[in-house]
């Protein structure tokens, strides 16, 4: 038995269109590993050079987010469901939205990130 | 006391009620496993939203942002929109909401209905459309105020300063407090109050797991997180797909009489999974969770009847919590 991985539409084109592979691995990191050697190219947009987890990408492991689980640490057993999602909050117009006009007269005061303002691009 | 001067001071004190059909049954002579629902429904406009929407309107007068008279743009169509729509109409502000024209019929009449202007941008071009929109009337009026929720430290002070304290009075062996993930304030803010007063406090977050076309168009680099977003708030998060979702939200309803909108389903989902990794462990627990609207504005999706496959595709590419 192997650990079945969601791929997101937006990374599908690693995995020759697939939705959902299969690899092998006791932790997440060895996951990608052995996912990167049939999927070349896969393993660095989601993992990056300092070796952390992409700010931006968000996987499960059983539907639970595995920065609480060790991250590439995160154990992994034989049958278990991974999933990898972009980062996307709920009311994800609204935020773009505010985002992509937070230059405005801004009540907020807490600094806005401009490297997380999707829209401006 | 449950007289107030004036709607605006009738805001949180929300009822915290037990589930207890919904509860996991526990072993004979083991630690009881308690589930129980904070009815944020129960707030002036019928969400959750209405805290961080007069929380943030005070901020921004106080701060000297916001004088009689101002306008407040706010690109949303959801319920920070309706919050703040009625805060806007008793503060003596005007609210222009900007939003895609193919949200629900019911929306635009709330807004309407509590004094709020639309602009609508057109439905074809999707988000990247709506947020040009957004931005060219932005720089068309640079004397409108925008409080920007996801950014906006009032959002989540007001669990602290609220929802937090009421949780703590009301269940003072709370175990486990779950909410939903979207700008983060309630988690934050609740989170934050309830790690210090309350050692070995769990906070876990649910997280709506929408159909593909939600996150198809978008890059991994064009993702974003929200500034309010402190990642050791929280013990756990959870992904929280669709079908779940409706799931749980039917089950409230029939099992213990409570009527809420999609995103409490996500919520439960994620509480009924603590609850019973306690009941295993052999552990008490007092999960208090979120409920954070009614269900009416979600009734034209149909989703509450039919097939769970049937509502799945009648809520894909929504955006449901």
């Amino acid at each position: 038995m192997a650990i079945e991985v969601r791929i997101p539409t937006i990374l599908r084109s690693y995995t020759g269109g697939a939705k959902v592979v299969e690899g092998v691995g006791d932790t997440l990191g060895d996951l990608l590993v052995d996912l990167d050697s049939r999927h070349g190219g896969l393993r660095g947009r989601l993992v990056t050079e300092a070796g952390a987890l992409h700010r931006f990408v968000n996987v499960y492991v059983n539907d639970e987010d595995v920065r609480f689980l060790g991250a590439l640490d995160a154990k992994l057993s034989d049958g278990d469901s991974v999933t990898i999602l972009p980062a996307v909050a709920g009311g994800a117009f609204g935020f773009a939205a505010t985002a992509a006009i937070g230059d405005q007269k801004l009540a907020a005061t807490v600094e806005p990130d401009r490297r997380v303002f999707a829209a401006d691009r | 006391m449950a007289r107030y001067e004036s709607l605006l001071d009738a805001c949180g004190g929300t009822p915290l009620v037990g589930l207890p059909r919904l509860s996991p049954t526990v072993p004979e002579g083991a630690p009881p496993v308690r589930l129980w629902a904070k009815l944020e429904d129960r707030n002036p406009t019928g969400s959750v939203k209405d805290r961080a929407a007069l929380f943030m309107v005070r901020a921004a007068e106080e701060a000297g942002q916001l004088r009689p008279g101002d306008t407040i743009l706010e690109p949303t169509s959801g319920n920070t929109g309706i919050s703040l729509a009625m805060v806007a109409k008793l503060r003596g502000y005007r609210l222009v909401c900007v939003m895609p024209e193919n949200v629900s019929i019911e929306r635009v009449q709330l807004l309407r209905m509590y004094g709020a202007e639309i602009i609508f941008s057109p439905a074809a071009g999707g988000s990247n459309q709506a947020v040009a929109t957004a931005k060219q009337i932005a720089a068309e009026h640079p004397d409108w105020v925008m409080l920007y929720q996801y950014g906006n430290e009032a959002n989540a002070r007001a669990h602290y300063e609220t929802t937090g304290p009421e949780l703590l009075r009301d269940l003072p062996t709370v175990t486990h407090f779950v909410a939903g993930l979207g700008t983060t304030g309630t988690l934050m803010g609740t989170g934050r109050y309830l790690r210090e007063k309350v050692e070995g406090v769990q906070v876990v977050a649910a997280e709506p797991r929408y159909g593909e076309l939600v996150y198809g168009l978008r890059n991994i680099d064009e993702g974003y997180v929200p500034e309010l977003y402190d990642a050791t708030v929280l013990s756990r998060r959870f992904s929280v797909g669709t079908r779940d979702a409706v799931l749980r939200t039917r089950q409230l309803v029939e099992v213990e009489g409570i009527f809420a909108g999609f995103s409490t389903g996500a919520i439960l989902h994620a509480a009924l999974a603590v609850a019973h990794e306690a009941v295993r462990a052999g552990r008490r627990a007092d999960v208090a969770f979120v409920v954070a609207d009614g269900g009416w504005k979600y009734l034209s999706t149909g989703a509450y009847g039919g097939t769970l496959a049937d509502a799945e595709e009648a809520l894909d590419g929504q955006l449901w919590a």
